[in-house]
């Protein structure tokens, strides 16, 4: 393997509550400029995993790498997009001011956003195409527009690796085709772009890897290799059903794909 | 200056120190935790008034920031086991601090100046008459110990607003981001704990509450824009407390009491009458969306019908009431509405779409 150049290295990584494991004994190595997915079933521990790797949960043993180096030092290399829900849309601030969040890494404490930060703001507005929204109470925004609201601040943060979790859940088709461009452009950019997926159908479209996880890791690697039926059985226990002969082209995810609101 | 001038420019200041945590209180959805801390801090006063035998010693306050920060650890602890929720948390730990110190007060200090009812009920009037030098000045003690916790909770807020802000609307960001949001969180609270002990003079510990979560509750119904809710909480706090002092002096009844439900007054009015938010702009938002949509459904209906047999009796009112079951009132209204609109047109009995009603029925069809 690449082994001087992995975005993010994770080594015998267990996270519980008590004694209950959300994730045991977790391994991945993933290279530098690739998008990955990461899927599982409900409980798999998919966003556990994300919190673990940007030091949001404690961890229980193991060590999580970004670049070589533990998170608290490589922070200005990490962005990171939580699920819509984790926030208070009703917050009194607008759709600019919440953008411009994302630089305040790169700030540090006390000193304040300025021109510099409300034109990269702009920017990835542009980008996402909310540029006409960006006077806008954050409340008065779509699901969908709320999403690329979230993608813009970690555009400005102007990371290397970034984490998503569930940025395709409950969007419009616009917001969808705005993320899958924004990923591909992300990936030609040599960025590394995780994200935590619900849609089994879409994996082979839209990543180039995956990791298969159900508390433990079941597969990790290209998608041509590891997103295999006997693997997503592995995973979800044998309540997928493939459609069609060539392993993942085509798939049919029976009630995992829209039925479940992930919080594991 | 007068007395009088004193009182209103010591609750003006109380006012305005206890709103600036507050509005973060509020955001955060953790106004109880501000009822618990403002009652807990007497603890922290009575030891540090123990300890120091002085009720002006600078050790009451930091017993007072102790206590707040002691109250918030031990609902975190609590609510840490899974087995009690926060609210439960809260009604479990304010008491028994609160009590402790009710019992050391009664037990202890029964013949000093520290009685139970001044502390939570506060005495305005009285302030002029507790005075301290300041660089030659004879100034009310209120009033100088008001301003420096005014003082600092604007230096806190102007200083770490970008890191309030973002800690208070993504936790998650602030701490990948690192910003400590859990040492904000204490610093914040210690600002509420310093804030109750000053304006104890002034309101007490139970009334506090009024002026920290009131004015900042009534602000973020008027303003989508976090500067300006801050601007507007301490100025509805100010307002209330100006007018609670002539309330009282007026009724003459407690000041505290008077400032307190000035506040509320203040909240119900921006309740009521928020110009985007308050119960009658939605009732009116209401409204009119009914009487639109009543006249979409309407010029739907004479479209679905248009140049067809039928419509010689479908557009007809009566025929609004039978088949639409919508009530003979309400039928002549809307179709009163819609001609006046310039929708439709009588002619005799018969109803009939105009090209603006055309337009909207064949733009309401598509949606």
């Amino acid at each position: 393997m690449h082994t001087n150049t992995l975005a993010i290295e994770v080594t015998d990584l267990t996270v519980a509550y008590r004694d209950n494991p959300v994730l045991w004994d977790v391994d991945l190595a993933v290279p530098a400029g690739i998008l990955m997915a990461i899927v599982g079933p409900n409980g798999a521990g998919k966003t556990t995993l994300i919190k673990a790797i940007l030091g949001l949960v404690p961890i229980a043993a193991g060590q999580t790498l970004i670049y070589g180096k533990p998170y608290a030092v490589q922070r200005r290399l990490v962005g990171y997009v939580p699920q819509r829900g984790s926030v208070d849309w009703d917050f009194p601030t607008s759709v600019l001011d919440v953008v411009m969040m994302g630089r305040y890494g790169a700030l540090g404490w006390i000193r304040r956003p300025g021109r510099r930060e409300r034109d990269l703001a702009y920017e990835a507005l542009e980008k996402v195409k909310m540029h006409n929204f960006a006077d806008r109470q954050i409340s008065q925004l779509s699901g969908g527009q709320q999403q690329r609201v979230f993608l813009a601040r970690a555009l400005v943060q102007d990371a290397q690796v970034y984490f998503m979790d569930e940025p395709f859940q409950g969007v419009d088709a616009t917001t969808e085709r705005t993320i899958v461009t924004l990923l591909q452009e992300l990936r030609s950019a040599g960025k590394t772009v995780v994200v935590v997926h619900h849609d089994l159908q879409t994996v082979p479209q839209y990543f180039d890897w995956v990791t298969l996880l159900n508390v433990r890791r079941i597969a990790s690697g290209m998608v041509s290799e590891v997103f295999t039926e006997e693997n997503l059985r592995l995973t979800y226990g044998g309540r997928v059903t493939l459609i069609g002969h060539n392993s993942a082209s085509s798939m049919l995810s029976e009630p995992l794909s829209a039925a479940d609101h992930n919080k594991g | 200056m007068t007395p009088q001038l004193e009182v209103q420019l010591i609750a003006t200041i109380i006012a305005a120190a206890c709103a600036l945590p507050g509005v973060f209180l509020v955001l955060r959805r953790q106004a109880m935790i501000s009822d618990a801390i403002s009652h807990t801090v007497l603890l922290g006063i009575v030891i540090g008034f123990f300890v120091a035998r002085s009720l002006d010693s600078p050790l009451l306050f930091l017993g007072a920031a102790l206590t707040g920060v002691l109250t918030v650890s031990l609902v975190e602890l609590l609510q840490r086991t899974r087995l009690v929720k926060e609210d439960t948390a809260i009604g479990l730990v304010f008491p028994a601090l609160f009590s402790i110190a009710v019992i050391m007060i009664s037990r202890y200090a029964g013949n000093v100046h520290l009685d139970i009812d001044a502390v939570l009920l506060g005495e305005l009037a009285f302030a002029p008459f507790d005075r301290m030098l300041v660089a030659g000045l004879s100034l009310p003690r209120g009033l100088v110990v008001g301003s420096a916790i005014l003082l600092l909770n604007l230096l806190f807020i102007i200083v770490f607003y970008k890191e309030l802000k973002l800690a208070t609307f993504d936790i998650g960001l602030a701490a990948t981001l690192g910003f400590a949001p859990g040492l904000l969180h204490y610093a914040l609270m210690t600002l509420v704990s310093v804030t109750a002990v000053a304006a104890f003079d002034a309101v007490g510990a139970i009334l506090v509450v009024a002026l920290m979560i009131a004015p900042p509750a009534a602000a973020y119904l008027l303003t989508d824009h976090l500067p300006r809710m801050i601007g507007l909480s301490m100025l509805i706090g100010i307002a209330s407390a100006i007018s609670g002092y002539w309330l009282a002096r007026y009724l003459d009844v407690s000041i505290a009491g008077s400032m307190a439900t000035m506040t509320g007054v203040a909240f119900t009015l921006a309740l009521c009458f928020a110009p985007q938010r308050g119960l009658l702009a939605v009732a009116y938002r209401r409204m009119r969306q009914r009487w639109e949509f009543a006249q979409q459904m309407l010029a739907l209906h004479l479209l679905h019908h248009e140049g067809t047999p039928e419509a010689v009796s479908e557009a007809r009112v009566e025929h609004l009431n039978r088949h639409m079951r919508w009530a003979p009132a309400f039928a002549i209204r809307v179709v009163r509405r819609a001609e006046q609109r310039g929708l439709i047109q009588r002619q005799g009995e018969l109803l009939l779409l105009t090209d603006a009603g055309r337009q909207m029925a064949q733009q309401v069809s598509v949606r």
